[in-house]
């Protein structure tokens, strides 16, 4: 539409002054055209990688909010306009996050976005989101020890997921002895240094941890199952509880149904396997091997059916299945779609203010509520793996559980909160009634 | 061994259903404690476990043995329980009756690990007298690993049966340990206990051991000494368990770099996509696997036999097609050559990422793949161990093929001196093209192998791609017994560095090692001498 205005207005213009007159007027329709559109439509910005390593996670998260902005349009948009998807693809390298956020807010003027999955990716978009007062709705489970404004984690907080699993083993399995493995990187540190504090707090000895990192894309898990195995010979029921990262996750798995450790001898709880991971293994090996997560597409409620039916629908693949941090965005997606019909604008500032206190359902029966802190209410579900890739449900929260922005575990955090309604702080300190401010 | 051994506890339930039947039935703590498994609970599970298992009736093996396999059905509605044998019949597990068909609200008893336990254990104890030699020695194991007390008397009976060697040593070793945890046993008892645990040697019998808790003084003073004895000589094991790890690191090194040692060691191209090759020869038997799994699917153990031939010829057919548009014209230009591969790389990865989809792809292992046998005290996978036997065959046959074959003699002449072997009438751009199809072939070879190990996702070269650039510099630029050596030095420094180091610290201390050895002999460990060097 630009492009044809633009033409038919320079056509009436002599030939020498063309150029000039264009390039002027280029400057004043661009203004004009952009906040024509945004009457139009609604832009939502889609910030998945689609290329690189990360696109084995997050293309799906892509077709989600596709999938989800399609349904919502079905039924007739927001505020009586349709939205629009603007997909961007930041492959999986974290400064051209931040690159693409700029240019999905400035550019493309979106009034929300969804995206990123690696905590390094959220944390450089930060300064963007901060810079240009936008909204970022985070989807996936996360170390904790953030509470901004801009953004929304609708992924779970550690006491949503690693808190709990352990809770679990200690009670059902009578876990004594730990063995913490994660992948070299700020999630894995962060949440194993809350889960020591944690331990240690119930009374595990040191010498009952063993914490094990290793790099990205590990492929060679001789030695470090060899070593779990030696570990869990010292006559204490042992766990690995694991935070190891996608990729590296096959050849592991792989190593310990090889190796011959069943999960009934030495269990594995994993917080980053789920239903998409599980699709490229045979889990007859694993059977029993468990998983903490906020949702199971195993799950039996008539919303995740119809959830499930819909997505397999869109994607046209009967087979496709559905994860958990699928489910965040469905909960995001209709906490901000509450709030923009609730305030009946898409200004970011009023959106922010109107989104703590919105509930929403979640596709696991219950309804989830977006915190003061920016996190959400969700239930834990401990699952087991089957033998068809799926997960059974063993366990989980009686109800929902809050999400804490700060561990109250670590001496660092424990007297921290987010609170965004009434002290408008990230991390208050209740302790000196002091707001930390965005200096620390 | 697993699908094996059910098929025999299969068998073994049957026989004893046709015994069942004839048995009258009568109401009591059996059926009250059967109709538990109805109730969804695991704490009721558990419970209705042990009375059925010590319960004496004939029903409690087919119970159990189903409630393992998932073919213990309830009802929760009306709180009957089924057994379905394997042969998809059903009986009343309170009475043996037949049923006709199961109500459609039926479905099969959950499980979680610490049930799974405790079947195990009942299991164990029920079948410790089955005529079946390999389900004895299964369940004297089960019985070490539970050591409840209970289990004793059934041991006991079946030890004073007991003729075979293995079994009747496994048996004494479970009684040993239910001994060793039993509060009323002699202290006589314990210390035979602790020397038959001692024998065993291994990282269980340390278990039982360290766990033993409070026990006489004599007893602890034993157990401490066996203790010691079993952990220095697992130490020594553990040595021997380095070694082979490194040996099986080395063979993965190898042969990701053994492609890369003839174009980029031989052709001095420097192909940044030689990791694609090797991705697109997983992806190869990945299609392989698939076409088996909905049209031949007797033919999966073979899956692989069949994709190494044809990942070799897609690898190097891609690999030539690579050579005729690109490299050629690129021959001298190193840095243009390294440019142009890496984006090559990038444009495969993407295509297969738009072919397959961004998720990883599931490639089956073979049953002769899986699983793992016990040498002494250390554990060797069937994986790891077939891909260091290939390892080996793909260099032996590469190494013969340079040495022994017409075209063989023709890659040597033309990358030893191009304008001498054209003079002597020999098509080096044909050669040339040859070279770089047979380096990314034997990639692709590569991928077969790697897809057993690894995630088979578009970015699966990217990972083996500095890896085998490092192995080929290392062991010295054109010269394959380099490449070999190079690979196993690295695997086998690797692999002891990491229990030290961990495995992210060992890493870097590769990476430093090789830059100092790189600056002490630039060349690499056997480095090419004469003008073949200038060249």
């Amino acid at each position: 539409m630009l492009s044809k205005s633009t033409h038919d207005i320079a056509a009436s213009f002599s030939r020498r002054g063309v150029l000039a007159a264009t390039a002027g007027l280029m400057l004043g329709l661009a203004s004009f055209t952009g906040a024509k559109a945004a009457d139009d439509t609604i832009k939502v910005g889609v910030l998945h990688s689609l290329s690189g390593t990360m696109a084995i996670s997050e293309t799906t998260l892509k077709d989600t909010i596709l999938f989800l902005i399609d349904e919502q349009n079905k039924k007739g948009g927001v505020l009586g306009k349709k939205l629009e998807a603007v997909v961007v693809d930041p492959a999986s390298n974290w400064p051209l996050f931040a690159e693409k956020a700029r240019e999905l807010i400035t550019k493309d003027k979106v009034s929300v976005v969804f995206g990123c999955w690696t905590s390094v990716s959220r944390k450089s978009v930060l300064p963007v989101f901060k810079e240009l007062n936008n909204i970022l709705f985070y989807p996936v489970q996360y170390e904790g020890e953030e509470s901004e404004r801009n953004v929304f984690y609708t992924g779970a907080a550690p006491n949503q997921q690693a808190i709990p699993a352990v809770d679990y083993l200690m009670k059902e399995e009578k876990v004594k002895r730990w063995v913490l493995a994660g992948t070299d990187y700020v999630y894995p540190r962060t949440t194993n240094k809350i889960l020591e504090a944690y331990l240690k707090s119930k009374g595990v000895a040191q010498e009952d941890i063993m914490i094990n990192y290793t790099p990205f894309g590990h492929s060679d898990w001789q030695t470090i199952v060899a070593d779990i195995k030696k570990f869990g010979s010292a006559g204490k029921k042992t766990a690995v509880v694991s935070t190891i990262n996608g990729d590296a996750n096959v050849p592991f798995y792989k190593e310990l149904g090889n190796q011959g450790v069943k999960a009934k001898d030495i269990p594995v709880v994993a917080f980053s396997v789920g239903e998409e991971e599980l699709a490229g293994i045979d889990t007859k090996p694993l059977v029993g091997h468990l998983a903490a997560w906020n949702y199971f597409q195993s799950i039996k409620t008539p919303a995740n059916e119809k959830f499930i039916k819909d997505w397999q629908t869109y994607t046209k693949n009967p087979k496709r299945v559905t994860n958990d941090p699928m489910e965040a965005h469905v909960i995001g997606f209709a906490m901000w779609v509450k709030a923009v019909e609730k305030v009946k604008s898409t200004d970011p500032d009023k959106v922010i203010d109107a989104l703590p206190g919105i509930e929403a359902p979640n596709l696991t029966g219950g309804v989830s509520k977006m915190l003061p802190n920016h996190h959400i209410t969700k239930p834990v579900f401990i699952g087991e793996i089957k033998g068809n890739g799926q997960f059974d449900v063993v366990w989980k929260t009686p109800g929902l559980v809050a999400g804490d922005a700060w561990s109250k575990e670590l001496d660092g955090s424990k007297d921290l909160i987010g609170d965004w309604v009434e002290k408008k702080c990230g991390n208050f300190n209740t302790k000196t009634n002091k707001c930390l401010g965005s200096g620390s | 061994m697993p699908a094996n051994l059910s098929a025999r506890l299969c068998s073994f339930a049957l026989s004893l259903f046709l015994i069942a039947f004839a048995l009258p039935a009568f109401a009591g703590p059996f059926e009250d404690a059967v109709a538990k498994f109805a109730n969804d609970d695991f704490s009721d599970t558990e419970e209705a476990i042990g009375v059925v298992a010590g319960s004496g009736n004939k029903l409690a093996f087919p119970i159990i043995s189903a409630l393992q396999d998932g073919r213990l059905m309830a009802d929760p509605d009306s709180k009957k329980v089924y057994v379905t044998g394997a042969d998809g019949k059903s009986i009343d597990a309170a009475t043996g009756e037949p049923v006709a068909s199961l109500p459609d609200s039926a479905s099969a008893v959950r499980l979680n690990n610490r049930l799974r336990r405790s079947v195990d254990a009942a299991l164990g104890s029920l079948t410790l007298q089955s005529p079946d030699l390999s389900t004895r020695l299964q369940a004297a194991q089960s019985v070490f690993k539970s050591h409840e007390e209970t289990a004793l008397e059934a041991v006991d009976a079946a030890l004073a049966k007991e003729t075979n060697r293995s079994v009747k040593a496994a048996l004494g070793e479970a009684r040993a340990a239910i001994l060793l945890f039993k509060s009323d046993a002699t202290e006589v008892e314990k210390l035979e206990a602790v020397a038959t645990l001692k024998a065993r040697g291994d990282q269980e019998a340390l278990a039982l051991l360290t766990g033993m808790g409070d026990q006489p003084a004599s007893v602890t003073k034993a157990a401490a000494s066996a203790i010691g004895s079993i952990q220095s000589s697992l130490a020594v094991w553990s040595t021997v368990q380095n070694a082979w790890y490194g040996l099986s690191l080395g063979s993965v090194l190898l042969l990701a770099a053994i492609g890369l040692a003839i174009t980029f060691g031989v052709m001095g191209v420097i192909n940044m996509a030689h990791g694609e090759m090797v991705m697109i020869g997983a992806y190869t038997t990945f299609v392989v696997q698939e076409v088996i799994r909905t049209r031949y699917p007797g033919l999966f153990d073979y899956s692989l036999l069949i994709a190494v031939p044809l990942a070799f010829l897609v690898a190097g057919a891609i690999g030539v097609l690579i050579e005729r548009s690109i490299i050629r014209f690129l021959y001298g230009r190193p840095l243009e050559t390294l440019l142009a591969t890496w984006g090559l790389s990038l444009v495969l990865q993407q295509a297969v990422r738009t072919m397959f989809g961004p998720t990883n792809r599931e490639v089956g292992n073979p049953s002769w793949m899986s699983g793992a046998f016990e040498l002494g005290q250390i554990t060797i996978t069937y994986n790891r161990l077939w891909i260091l036997l290939f390892t080996l065959a793909v260099f032996a046959i590469l190494l013969a093929m340079l040495r022994y074959t017409a075209l063989g003699l023709e890659m040597r002449a033309v990358t030893q001196n191009r304008r001498m072997a054209a003079s002597m009438g020999i098509a080096t751009s044909r050669v040339d093209a040859l070279t770089f199809g047979l380096g990314s072939g034997i990639a692709g070879i590569a991928g077969v192998a790697l897809s057993q190990i690894d995630n088979v996702s578009p970015n699966l070269g990217q990972s083996y791609i500095i890896d085998s650039f490092m192995v080929v510099v290392f062991g010295g630029v054109g010269n394959l017994w380099g490449t070999l050596v190079g690979a196993f030095t690295l695997g086998i420094a690797n692999k002891f560095l990491e229990p030290v180091a961990g495995a992210v610290l060992g890493k870097i201390a590769i990476l430093v090692l090789i830059i100092l050895f790189i600056q002490k002999r630039p060349r690499g460990l056997f480095a090419l001498k004469g003008r073949a060097v200038e060249a």
